[in-house]
């Protein structure tokens, strides 16, 4: 089962701490604000990439399993 | 054949393609009246609308939702820009199983786009047909109707022809009727602005999951469809769906409500079949009356093509693939050689970035950063990699915010870069051009002061290197 | 042990009550100033934003265990009576009830704002928001607790203590409201209520807790005081 990070661009505040906690896989844009790589979180950074979810101030950051698309 | 001419800013003309008995469907009787169709004329001219029963004999089906099925079967995709197939959004709402409710989006944000107000002020019963049909279809008991609070007419026509049915006895039951105003706004009418708008909270997008569709007004599974859209619906109950494939493309059937503007002897509302020639609409336009430079198709979130290539143009998003444009909400918008297209394009990404709910940073920032450096470029005080800098903030902006308006505006944005290169290039040499001192073609509403008081609009301050503010 | 240790004047209960007491104070001190930083997302190199974050939660967290230990050992030393009610009930108590009452406030509001720190993802990010501002009106209640009902208050190393923890406070305060994108009225009225308290513990320090027989006025049971009295006689812990 595969992992995907999303965030909700509404709540974003560009704290940017997701960043920081897993670099592998987001980065952030010149005004701070975070990308996102498109591709599944690699299974070894999953607990990163929770912890990163976590302390996102504002929840914004998603750590969703993958669903089927209906 | 056609009324007296008319400019996109005041009351829209309309007029019917030089063919025979085909078109037009959606404005059918609408010239022999003035002001919007009456029941008794709107029964008339389209004839009674077949019960639920009988629509089921028809189809001798028993269970299966014979509506859906004929929608299905007609092929009818959604007219509000997005071109989602309609029915399988009804199959959608009416597998939930839940009470449903349905909204006719008549909220109309494109400025450049007309047809939805004139739907309402010729036909609006059937809007109201369709709407009816639709709950039905999806068992919804609530139609809510949504008009943009500066369209007074729509809302008069929409209010008269509601009063009017609250006297029609029918079979079947109805849904509640309701009629409503959102304000004014590009992005306003977006789906879960409107939904949200309709939940009490302001009329900005929603993060989505849930859709509208699993959980909308009053977190019931909500069916949304453009006015449009819902006018098709009333048709194909009562012809079919074999009636609907007569005119159009396979790939996209049935005819359907453009908004011709620019340097036209009469700019309005048109009905066309889909895949008509661009040549044969201007020419039901009463032709040119100066030279078209470029053609924006689908409207500010749309794309430009090129004066060139007018003449060759079928107005069917398998057409205009090619082009990199599609139909969007139906404009059809001449820019012509008298207006300097680098100037309209600096002005569009100004209202554009303007018109940004504000909530989510890259498109705040990035429409801000694109709209700033087109206006360098007008102006010709441009950096000498304005053009990658274009692209390199599209590619940032795109895709990342809560809807798709930052996605329409960065599109819009390169392809006027990639159709006017060489205007840019001009201007980024040696500044502004004569053209550029004329007021701007390209019709742009400027907001009221209260609106922007009241924070409709960017909220969000720019961030400072160092110092990351939201 | 507290039986021998109450005989003598003061059981190891009342030692830790006031110490806890006093680290509670400093804790919530720091969990204030490094909030601020957290707020206004100063970072550096070897100082990420995750580290601020984390330590501001981690030392807020510091606090409350010293806070609990402080209202543990105030309830178990059988010096004044302080049943556990008096830490959730303000103004209830037999001791000090008033000084005592403003630490229940105090606990109260922090309470809250733990509560709702640890369940955030529940109630969400607006309302962990509003009530977190809970935890400004805390620091000046639990600096008054302090000074109102220590016993300790004319000795130097709890005034030391008090006055650095006010500097540091108000120096968050100055940095938050100065430097903050809030509206001038606000701004005004956070500064001017800052001067205000600034000012009434000037005005009140010599008079109320470093003045004359404070413990009598604060609200000491006339059991105590005799015996307090004479424990300051005897000369220990004073």
């Amino acid at each position: 089962m595969s992992h995907r990070l999303r965030v909700n661009p509404i709540t974003c505040e560009a704290h940017g701490m997701c960043a920081e906690l897993l670099p592998e896989c987001i980065s952030l844009d010149e005004w701070g604000y975070p990308v996102i790589d498109e591709q599944p979180v690699p299974d070894a950074l999953v607990d990163h990439a929770r912890r990163a979810a976590l302390a996102c101030p504002t929840f914004a950051l998603l750590l969703e399993r993958d669903r089927v698309r209906g | 054949m056609s009324e007296s001419p008319a400019t996109t800013t005041e009351a829209p003309a309309i007029a019917q393609e030089h063919t025979a008995a085909p078109l037009p469907r959606l404005l059918l009787g609408v010239q022999s009246h003035e002001g919007p169709l009456g029941l008794e004329a709107h029964l008339a001219v389209h004839g009674p609308l077949p019960s639920a029963h009988e629509r089921r004999r028809r189809r001798r089906r028993d269970g299966a939702n014979a509506l859906i099925e004929e929608v299905e079967r007609a092929g009818l995709r959604g007219r509000g820009g997005a071109a989602f197939p309609t029915a399988r959004k009804m199959r959608a709402v009416a597998e939930r199983g839940r009470r449903a409710v349905v909204v006719a989006n008549a909220a109309e944000g494109e400025p450049a786009s007309l047809k939805d107000r004139t739907l309402l002020e010729t036909a609006p019963h059937l809007v109201l047909d369709g709407g009816i049909l639709a709950a039905q279809a999806v068992g919804a008991q609530e139609l809510i109707l949504c008009v943009c609070e500066s369209a007074l007419a729509s809302y008069e026509s929409l209010a008269c022809a509601i009063e009017e049915r609250s006297t029609m006895q029918t079979s079947d039951p109805s849904p509640r009727l309701h009629l409503t105003t959102v304000p004014a706004g590009y992005v306003t009418g977006q789906e879960s602005a409107l939904v949200s708008r309709l939940n009490g909270g302001v009329a900005k997008p929603t993060f989505t999951p849930p859709m509208p569709f699993e959980a909308g007004v009053g977190h019931r599974p909500t069916l949304l469809d453009n006015v449009e859209t819902l006018a098709h619906v009333a048709l194909i109950a009562r012809h079919g769906a074999d009636w609907f494939r007569r005119l159009g493309t396979p790939s996209q059937p049935g005819s359907t409500l453009v908004t011709l503007a620019g340097p036209v002897a009469y700019p309005g509302v048109y009905e066309i079949e889909h895949g008509a020639s661009l040549a044969s609409l201007i020419e039901a336009g009463g032709g040119t009356t100066a030279r078209p430079r470029a053609v924006l198709l689908g409207g500010y979130g749309g794309a430009w093509v090129g004066g060139e290539h007018l003449g060759s143009l079928s107005l069917s998003n398998e057409h205009l693939a090619p082009h990199g444009a599609s139909l969007g909400a139906g404009v059809v918008l001449l820019l012509s050689e008298h207006a300097c297209p680098v100037a309209e394009t600096a002005r569009a990404a100004r209202w554009l970035a303007d018109e940004s709910a504000g909530q989510c940073g890259p498109c705040v920032h990035g429409l801000d950063a694109i709209a700033a450096t087109v206006q360098e470029i007008a102006g010709g005080v441009a950096q000498a990699d304005a053009t990658q800098r274009i692209a390199q903030l599209a590619a940032l902006t795109r895709g990342r915010g809560a809807c798709r308006h930052p996605d329409g505006a960065v599109k819009f944005v390169l392809s006027a870069a990639e159709t006017f290169a060489e205007e840019l290039a001009d201007h980024a040499r040696h500044g502004r051009c004569e053209a550029c001192a004329q007021p701007g073609e390209l019709p742009l509403p400027v907001r009221a002061a209260s609106q922007v008081a009241a924070g409709v609009g960017r909220p969000v301050q720019p961030a400072r290197p160092g110092r990351r503010l939201p | 042990m507290s039986p021998t240790f109450a005989a003598a004047g003061g059981s190891a209960y009342w030692y830790l009550t006031r110490s806890t007491g006093a680290m509670a104070l400093l804790l919530l001190t720091l969990a204030i100033a490094i909030g601020v930083v957290d707020v206004k997302r100063w970072s550096t190199a070897r100082w990420p934003r995750f580290v601020v974050d984390s330590l501001h939660r981690n030392v807020s967290l510091l606090a409350m265990v010293f806070l609990s230990l402080h209202i543990l050992t105030a309830v178990l030393d059988s010096f004044a009576s302080i049943p556990l009610i008096d830490a959730f009930v303000p103004f209830v108590g037999s001791y000090r009830p008033f000084w005592l009452g403003l630490g229940a406030v105090s606990f109260d509001l922090l309470l809250a704002v733990t509560i709702t720190s640890l369940l955030r993802q529940r109630i969400g990010y607006a309302s962990w928001r509003a009530i977190h501002w809970l935890t400004y009106a805390s620091w000046p209640i639990a600096l008054l607790h302090g000074l109102g009902t220590g016993s300790d208050v004319t000795s130097a190393w709890l005034l030391a203590l008090s006055l650095a923890c006010v500097a540091m406070v108000a120096g968050a305060v100055l940095v938050r409201v100065l430097t903050g994108p809030e509206r001038t009225r606000l701004r005004g009225a956070t500064l001017g209520g800052a001067g205000l308290f600034a000012v009434f513990l000037l005005l009140w320090l010599p008079s109320g807790p470093l003045g004359s027989e404070w413990a009598r006025r604060s609200g000491t049971p006339t059991s105590l005081l005799a015996h307090s009295k004479t424990v300051a006689k005897s000369g220990s812990g004073r």
